[in-house]
This record gives structure tokens, C-alpha cells and sequence, in this order.
């Protein structure tokens, strides 16, 4: 990996295309994302993100277009990528049966790392989860779980990490605490992709966002880029920025009756 | 990739071990289907089969056969869970020998059989069962049985690895369960009318317990012992090589 120490993005796409059977998921996107920055694929569900998330992480062969993370080729150097990578998936995946400490043991030992019960540990204490390490996942709670996962994820630091909807299913707390350890991971030079059909979250989290959608990337830019692209506020006794909830739902039609009647009584035209 | 083959499998091995030893449960229910046979064959039907023999060492073979086909199932249902929990998913994005996973879940189904096994034949100690085979002729039927077990577990693979839900990964054992009812498990063919007759000589669950009869008696093994080995092997590689493509698909 030395050899790979360039400069630019750290996750490259370009034209990417994937079918399944007559369904076109994705119609040829392209993003880059730099290297240490958390950054947000937004989308509804069915908009692609998991097949953008799983041809990145190696699991999936695109139809078309090329896919490169930490330098290397996702179709040619997979083995390459895999060492660069960590994958949460959308369901948390640890092992019901073992417990928190043994999952990451597990996962250490998997990773040819030395001293798996240190690292082991350290990430308990580090996700407050030092009290629970003992006992089987399956009396986890949610939120625990996705920390665990997350903590998973974090063993032989890999400089990308992929969250695939690190928050779908979860309670506010614990959307919290996992935004908290997302957070921490970009302040330690981690790359994080994640994706969300939560607004907010992307709002929260991402340096930068892009709004996929019927398999294209419709917009990618900044919080405040992508507010740009709707004329500013100009109403007549109060004057309020567009939210990013609006560019959302102006960019990708919203159709819903709560959409619309939530863009109307803030007449911001 | 390869370089890591054999750690990475142990260390997968010593996990879905763990998931045994931790429910227990999981072996007797595969134990008790065929417990119940040998109870109700040897105690209620066997007084009116005439095979010559006693009852209990005559159905024996045939019972050892459907232990491993109800405890394949548990095989199929495991990797299915493993499938579904996204485990899989994340293992496969992992800097490991990709096939080590498999391989860990192969080798975990034969530990849980044999383990079935072992409880199997101690029920039918206890219910009079007596062989004065020696070491060879044990090992021989191990060896057997371990052929027999990994065949079917590589065909209990690929439904764990396509199945949609836990009942269809363990539904295709169903018919294995039931292949020694035509064949000379329970009652000689001899009795059986033509076509079933026919049907029950010539698969491959008669000639197994055949030769595993012969090794209990200590009688000559004849060819039986040879097409016995040839169903096996040929399961084992059309399974193994079906097996492995479904997985290749599935993992892109």
C-alpha cells in the first residue's frame, strides 16, 4: 500500500453501471470523495446506494465504468481493496451467538493482527461498551449493536470506511451515539462514505453529499453548495435559506402529500 | 490469498464451533428424528420383520444414514443465517481467503455429525446393539460416514447459499430423510414388488447400508463396499462443484 500514497481522492467513480436482469440500478455515476472526509450518499430507498456501496467494497461486479478505492482498482486489485476497507453493512452484522468481545476478537484474528484481546479491549472501552463485552449480542440493544458494529469495522484501521444506512432502524439516542463515533472516526484521518435516506443525518455528518437518484447523482457539493442551487429566500416578512430538505425535494420531484404541503406553508417563493 | 487459507478457516471453524457448543439443542433435535426411528422400529414393527438377525443391528446402517440427512439441515440453516445477518457480507470484505468461509461451515457440519452420530449409536448400545467388528472394520464404516456426510453437505451448500427463508433451506432435506424407507434400511428388498424393487437395489442408500451391515457382521463386503464408495465420491464432486459455483455467482 505505500506504493499508494498519492494525492487526490481517496474513493474514485466514474460511469458506473449495474443491472439486475431488466433493472437498471445505477445509469452511470460518478463522485469523487477526499481523502479524510465524511461523505454522504443521499438517496430514497431503491435510489441504488447499497449497489454503489457494495461494487466499492468488492462484493458486487459493476456492468460498466470504473471504481477505485485508496488507489487501487475495485475490479482488478480486489484483494488490494479489501485490505483498505471496512464494510458496515445496512443490517448490523455481528454474530448474535458470540459475545461483543468475542466479535471482535474474531474480527482481529481475521485481519492477522497481533494481540487480538488488546485490541479487543480497547475498542470496547473506546465505544462504552467495556460493561456489556461479556455478554452475547443477542441481549444487545440496538443502538449497542450498531456500536459494535462500528467498532468492527474499525479494527486494523482501515483508511475508508463504508456505512451502508448506519442509522436505519435505530431510536434518536442511539442515532446519536452513532453519529458521535462517526464523527470521531473523521476527526482521526479516516475516510468515511456513508449512506442515508435521512436529511438530517447527512446535514449532521458529511463534508460533502450527493443526491442519487434513479441511479444517477443528480447534485454533489457542500451543504451550503447545494443550498445554493435554489434561489435564496425571499419572503416578504421573514427570510429563511432553503433547507437541504428543500433542495432534496425539489431535485428529486417530491410527490408525497407531507412534502408538499410541508413546502407550502413555508412560502419560501 | 491463499497464503491465509488454512488460518483463516480455523479461525472461522473455532466460531460456528462456538455456535454449537452454545446450543446444544441444535444436535439433539437432529438426533431425536432418528432416536424416534430406531425406538419404534426396533419396538413396535421389528418383532414382524424377519431379517435374520436381530432387529436393531439390521436397521442400524439405515439410521446412521438419516442422522446425517437431518443434520445437514442444520448445515443449510446456519449458512442461511449467515447469508441473511449480512456476517457473510462482511467477511467477504475482508482481507481473508474468500473460500475459507465456506470451508468453515463444511467442516463445522461434520463436527456436528459426528457428534450426532456418536449419540446415535450409543442409544443403540443401550438398546442391545452389538457388533464384533474390530478397529478396521469401525474405521471403515467412519470413513464411510464421513464420505457420506460431506457429500450431502456440500449439497446442503447450495440451498443454504440461494434459499429465501429458513424453511426452504431445510425443506431439500426432507427427501433424503426418506430415501432409506425404499431401500434395504428397514426390510430386505427381497419382499418389495418390481419397479420398487428395482428402485430401492439400484440407490445408492442400499448399497451403503449394505456395506456398512457387512463391516458391523463382519461378512465378506463384496462389490457393495465399492459402489457404496462410488455414490459417495460422485455425490461428493457433482455437490462440491455445484456448490462451488453457486458461490462464485453469489460473491461476484
Amino acid at each position: 500500500m505505500t506504493a499508494n500514497k498519492i494525492r487526490g481522492p481517496v474513493i474514485h467513480v466514474q460511469g458506473l453501471e449495474k443491472s439486475y436482469k431488466e433493472l437498471q440500478v445505477l445509469r452511470g455515476v460518478d463522485f469523487d470523495v477526499a481523502r479524510g472526509s465524511i461523505f454522504a450518499l443521499l438517496g430514497s430507498n431503491g435510489a441504488g446506494k447499497t449497489t454503489v456501496v457494495k461494487i466499492l467494497s468488492t462484493l458486487l461486479k459493476a456492468d460498466a465504468g470504473t471504481a477505485s478505492v485508496h488507489g487501487f482498482d475495485v475490479a482488478t486489485h480486489p484483494a488490494e481493496v479489501r485490505e483498505s476497507i471496512s464494510l458496515t453493512g445496512q443490517f448490523a452484522a455481528v454474530d448474535e451467538i458470540l459475545s461483543g468481545r468475542e466479535n471482535l476478537v474474531l474480527v482481529a484474528r481475521l485481519r492477522h493482527l497481533k494481540d487480538p484481546d488488546k485490541i479487543a479491549d480497547h475498542l470496547l472501552a473506546r465505544f462504552s461498551l467495556t460493561g456489556a463485552g461479556a455478554r452475547k449480542v443477542s441481549t444487545y440493544s440496538g443502538g449497542m449493536r450498531r456500536r459494535l458494529d462500528i467498532a468492527m469495522s474499525l479494527i486494523g484501521d482501515p483508511p475508508v470506511i463504508f456505512l451502508d444506512e448506519p442509522t436505519t432502524g435505530l431510536d434518536p439516542q442511539a442515532r446519536i451515539e452513532v453519529w458521535q463515533a462517526v464523527k470521531e472516526l473523521a476527526t482521526n484521518g479516516t475516510t468515511v462514505l456513508l449512506t442515508t435516506q435521512y436529511l438530517d443525518e447527512a446535514e449532521q455528518l458529511a463534508d460533502r453529499i450527493a443526491i442519487l437518484h434513479e441511479g444517477r447523482i443528480l447534485v454533489h457539493g457542500t451543504l451550503a453548495e447545494l443550498k445554493q442551487l435554489l434561489p435564496p429566500a425571499q419572503v416578504e416578512y421573514v427570510e429563511k435559506q432553503p433547507t437541504l430538505e428543500d433542495v432534496f425535494l425539489t431535485l428529486v420531484g417530491a410527490n408525497s402529500k407531507d412534502a408538499t404541503s410541508a413546502r407550502t406553508s413555508k412560502e419560501h417563493r | 490469498m491463499t497464503k491465509h487459507f488454512f488460518g483463516d478457516t480455523t479461525v472461522l471453524l473455532g466460531r460456528s464451533l462456538r455456535h454449537i457448543t452454545r446450543s446444544m439443542d441444535t444436535i439433539i433435535t437432529t438426533t431425536i428424528m432418528p432416536i424416534a426411528f430406531l425406538l419404534l422400529f426396533v419396538y413396535v414393527f421389528g418383532g414382524a420383520i424377519k431379517t435374520g438377525t436381530s432387529y436393531v443391528n439390521y436397521l442400524l446402517p439405515g439410521i446412521l444414514l438419516i442422522t446425517v440427512a437431518s443434520g445437514i439441515a442444520y448445515t443449510a440453516f446456519r449458512l442461511f443465517l449467515d447469508m441473511k445477518s449480512g456476517i457473510f457480507e462482511r467477511f467477504q470484505s475482508m482481507p481473508i481467503a474468500r473460500s475459507s468461509v465456506l470451508w468453515a461451515h463444511v467442516l463445522t457440519s461434520l463436527v456436528a455429525n459426528l457428534i450426532s452420530l456418536v449419540v446415535v449409536v450409543l442409544v443403540a448400545l443401550l438398546m442391545g446393539f452389538h457388533s464384533g467388528a474390530g478397529v478396521a472394520a469401525w474405521l471403515a464404516v467412519a470413513g464411510i460416514l464421513i464420505l457420506f456426510t460431506l457429500a450431502l453437505t456440500w449439497l446442503a451448500v447450495i440451498p443454504g447459499l440461494t434459499a429465501k427463508t429458513p424453511d426452504g433451506a431445510s425443506a431439500f432435506s426432507y427427501p433424503l430423510i426418506f430415501l432409506p424407507f425404499i431401500s434395504s434400511a428397514f426390510v430386505p428388498t427381497d419382499t418389495m414388488p418390481g419397479p420398487v424393487r428395482v428402485f430401492a437395489e439400484n440407490q445408492p442408500v442400499t448399497s451403503i447400508v449394505n456395506a456398512i451391515r457387512d463391516l458391523f457382521t463382519q461378512q465378506p463386503v463384496g462389490t457393495d463396499i465399492w459402489i457404496a464408495l462410488g455414490w459417495c465420491v460422485g455425490l461428493l464432486v457433482v455437490a462440491y462443484v455445484f456448490a462451488m459455483n453457486t458461490y462464485r455467482r453469489k460473491i461476484a
